[in-house]
């Protein structure tokens, strides 16, 4: 599922230039919002005290909106205190907790190295090398982000039923979320400046140390930010891994909640997933550092030459294609398959039509309102930046790392707690939809938004437009592609998204996920197919938005 | 001057976008919202059967019927928490300690009189207050090509054993395996229940859901599964691509591994439209429904008073059920005593 674009934290503003292909080249990113910055700051000055106030409206919204997106956290240190620590210590420290901890370690441990190294050899075979169809294996590289993790485990099953536990959930994890770290990690190496690699060549370093030390380490942010997505998506997924049998914190949680809905053991497990999530913000911005890299010097960089891959060209043709019939081949020949042996039979108009009109309506309601829900905080955060803005968007961020599950079961106990009109609503479950997809909505925004000068607002102004008609004509038009590309990117996590649909939907609502996940359940596979295909059609062309996207941003 | 424009467009923007967007949003919901969803029903039974139940009852009566799915204990504890607020009109479940927790807290209205009177006493609480709508019968699921019949457990309690370490399975998430503990729990006491829990936890491998579980029985994965009868059924019936090489094994003699667990019905006290509520349920237990059990691909026993159950099944008669009483089963201390040997 391409939850992609949640989980930055705020000082990540590089990460997020190397994570996300909507945004221009780290120069640009970086060069945007100091210009814009300073000419809001010139503007603030010529304007005196007068335009604080214009912000007030904007800011306002911005501070609701953080002021929301705190409701979790708030929610796990209240519910905490009801519980009483003696009970709450009880539920936190036993057995169980150390087996889920030590799941959720391994897990992270030995998944992160395999898509890391995966997605560096791919990126670099890709775009370094004259691997023959390199544009081809690119594609197919990003291509497995269209289907849902959840189906991809789906499929794996259905080949080898016996499929469980860490060794299986790893192999299944990397294939469904190392595009994750692939695409920034070849977006990145397309914009290196080859004259550094020359420099450290001319110097004595064979290939092998000119990779090491003079490439690697320019892909250092691209790799971290890429990973802590990746990470946060193996905290958060529940799907995947009840098929897979591998015990997380999300698969006891969503267990408990069945069992007693939203009792104090559920609370408390949510309580420490939150923790293993901020612990990994932490330990991503510390291995971040606070190194910049950055190409000095006038001109513009030449591309880099395709190393020519000599009697490696057979395994590196024999990676590509072992990927791609992994994490492609699979879930296509299951598909079929089961569809085949379904026939006609499985595809219910009313059933599967059904489902279909309802996730689209969710996805595109969602994520409007997701969009709309992030633009203050973008706008502030490119036309007036400061230290209150800062605070504002580092929660706007970090709501969006949180798993599904932990939003739903705050939002399912306080409705039905504190405010019963909005219990079981579409209006609790679009709060829901808006916190989890902020981030991905914010980064489209906010690069967008940056592109557009104020000045060209003053200049229609100044041209006789009216305030509005000069936004209208200038802003916003800069900033269309920008706000469709946040709306599709949260409308496709909201198609793909199942714990938080499954806890708050109002009753009747069956989207193609929680669709799905009832059939297969019941291991119902055949019946379940063409949810998956649904699902699997519906991601592709935003996928290949984002793929073309990537590319473009830097110039190819 | 005119430099304070950015005030008002940015906020006049940004809110009318808003406006618009919220609109096309509440659009949207009032799309689905349909003025008249009929009665609410919470359904933890299989959703097949909850839906198999509501069209055939909307064909008869015209009455709408809107299934949200959830499982027994979810519900149960959500309409606790629901209070007199509670949006559903009827409760449906698969076990009755989720009934029991409901009526504990005495959330439900009394089921009509003609309604009980369809269903024997030993099926239904004596307080009236709900009433067994369908039931199933615990059963070792084994692989026959491993074992045989000398070889299988005299007792489910046998299980705790350490010669069957690694050899068998449960979904100890699922609220049948949970309504099984709750039954050793009134047969056994809770010390004895306790001791057992902490053998499974040494012994057996969990999978999520009976399907899964006997489907790795099938596949040759563990020995055996405890389980209830009608995944086998039902699988049969399909294509028996998830069974062939299963066979079942009932406990019998009053065994808590013999447990037939009574899935109950019944109307809520915070419903608006108890009449129509309450018609649900008589036509449940009453020849419509109980043929529904019959006929249907649910295979779980029909309980109504002298209506039959499928043919293929093993009677009710035969299977040497322990006496328990459905309305004392304990949920919330299964739970507890589960979440205490770290099966949750």
């Amino acid at each position: 599922m391409i939850s992609g674009y949640k989980g930055h934290s705020q000082p990540s503003r590089n990460v997020v230039a190397n994570v996300v292909p909507f945004e221009s080249s780290p120069l640009s990113a970086n060069a945007f919002p100091v210009e814009s910055s300073s000419a809001a700051r010139r503007f603030l000055i010529a304007a005196r005290g007068r335009t604080r106030i214009p912000y007030l409206w904007v800011t306002v919204f911005a501070a609701l909106v953080s002021a929301v997106s705190l409701v979790p956290l708030g929610f796990i240190a209240v519910i905490t205190v009801q519980t009483g620590w003696e009970t709450a210590a009880k539920l936190i420290f036993r057995g169980r907790v150390g087996e889920l901890l030590i799941n959720t370690a391994l897990l992270e441990i030995c998944t992160l190295p395999i898509t890391v190294a995966l997605s560096v050899a791919l990126a670099w075979l890709t775009e370094r090398t004259d691997l023959p169809g390199a544009r081809i294996w690119s594609w197919l590289a990003v291509a497995p982000l269209a289907v849902p993790a959840f189906v991809h485990s789906y499929a794996w099953i259905s080949l080898v039923p016996g499929l469980h536990g860490l060794a299986d959930g790893v192999l299944v994890s990397v294939l469904a979320y190392f595009p994750f770290l692939y695409l920034p990690i070849a977006a990145q190496l397309r914009r290196l400046d080859p004259a550094i690699e020359d420099a450290a060549a001319s110097l004595g370093l064979n290939p092998w140390q000119v990779f090491f030390r003079a490439i690697l380490p320019q892909l250092r942010l691209a790799i971290c930010g890429g990973s802590l997505l990746v990470g946060l998506h193996l905290l958060a997924e529940y799907g995947l891994y009840v098929m897979i049998r591998f015990d997380t914190f999300s698969t006891a949680i969503v267990d408990q909640f069945q069992s007693a809905f939203n009792g104090p053991a559920a609370n408390m497990l949510a309580g420490v997933l939150v923790a293993c999530c901020l612990l990994l913000l932490i330990v991503e911005a510390v291995l971040r550092g606070r190194e910049r890299y950055a190409r000095v010097g006038s001109g513009a960089a030449r591309p880099a030459d395709k190393r020519a891959l000599g009697w490696f060209l057979l395994p590196a043709l024999a990676l590509n294609v072992a990927v791609a019939v992994l994490a492609l081949g699979v879930p296509f020949v299951t598909l079929t398959r089961w569809l085949y042996i379904g026939g006609t039979d499985i595809w219910r108009i009313d059933l599967v039509g059904n489902a279909f009109i309802q996730t689209i309506i969710l996805a595109i309601a969602g994520g409007v309102l997701a969009t709309i829900a992030a633009a203050p905080m973008a706008w502030l955060s490119v036309r007036a930046p400061g230290r209150l803005q800062r605070i504002f968007e580092a929660c706007h961020y970090y709501v969006g790392s949180l798993p599904g599950v932990v939003v739903a079961l705050a939002l399912v106990t306080i409705t039905v707690r504190l405010v019963l009109p909005l219990y079981q609503t579409f209006a609790t479950l679009f709060i829901a939809y808006i916190m989890l997809f902020l981030p991905r909505a914010m980064v489209g925004l906010r690069t967008s938004i940056a592109q557009a000068p104020v000045e060209l607002e003053r200049a229609a102004m100044a041209l006789g437009r009216t305030p509005f008609q000069a936004v209208r004509q200038t802003t916003m038009r800069l900033a269309a592609p920008g706000i469709a590309a946040s709306t599709a990117l949260v409308a496709l996590g909201i198609t793909n998204e199942l714990t938080a649909t499954l806890m708050l939907s109002p009753t009747g609502v069956e989207t193609l996920a929680t669709k799905f996940w009832s059939l297969t359940s019941e291991i119902d596979y055949v019946a379940a197919a063409p949810y998956a295909v649904m699902m699997v059609l519906l991601s592709l062309p935003l996928t290949y938005l984002l793929y073309v996207q990537s590319r473009r941003a830097t110039g190819q | 001057m005119k430099i304070s424009y950015p005030r008002s467009v940015g906020a006049i923007s940004l809110s009318a976008t808003f406006i618009g967007a919220s609109m096309l949003a509440l659009g949207a919901s009032a799309a689905y919202a349909d003025d008249d969803i009929g009665i609410v029903v919470y359904n933890a039974q299989h959703e097949s059967l909850g839906v198999a139940w509501a069209e055939a009852f909307t064909k008869e009566t015209g009455i709408k019927v809107t299934l949200r799915k959830g499982s027994d204990m979810e519900f149960a504890n959500q309409i606790v928490q629901e209070g007199a607020a509670s949006p559903a009109d009827v409760f449906l479940t698969e076990n009755s300690p989720a009934m029991a927790l409901v009526d504990g807290a005495g959330l439900f209205e009394p089921v009509a009189a003609e309604t009980l009177a369809q269903v024997p006493e030993n099926f239904r609480p004596s307080n009236g207050h709900w009433t067994g709508v369908a039931a199933r019968s615990t059963v070792f699921a084994y692989d026959k090509t491993k074992l045989t019949e000398d070889k299988l457990p005299k007792s489910m309690l046998d299980l705790a054993d350490p010669s069957w370490k690694g050899r068998w399975a449960a979904s100890p998430s699922g609220a049948d395996f949970q309504a099984i503990v709750s039954a050793l729990l009134a047969l056994k006491g809770e010390e004895a229940t306790a001791s057992w829990l902490t053998a499974m936890k040494e012994n057996f491998t969990a999978y999520k859901g009976n399907s899964t579980a006997m489907k790795a029985v099938n596949a040759g994965e563990v020995e055996g599964a405890v389980i209830y009868h009608y995944y086998y059924f039902g699988d049969q019936a399909k294509t028996g691509e998830n069974s062939q090489n299963v066979a079942l094994h009932y406990f019998k003699n009053e065994d808590p591994g013999a447990f037939v667990s009574i899935s109950g019905g019944g109307v809520l006290a915070a419903s608006q439209h108890k009449e129509n509520a309450q018609k649900f349920l008589a036509w449940v237990t009453g020849k419509g429904g109980q043929a529904v059990l019959r006929d249907g691909t649910s295979f779980e026993y029909a309980v109504g008073n002298g209506e039959a159950s499928n043919a293929s099944l093993t009677p009710l008669a035969d299977l040497h059920y322990p006496k328990v009483d459905p309305a004392t089963l304990n949920s919330a201390k299964v739970t507890d005593l589960m979440t205490a040997a770290g099966l949750l």
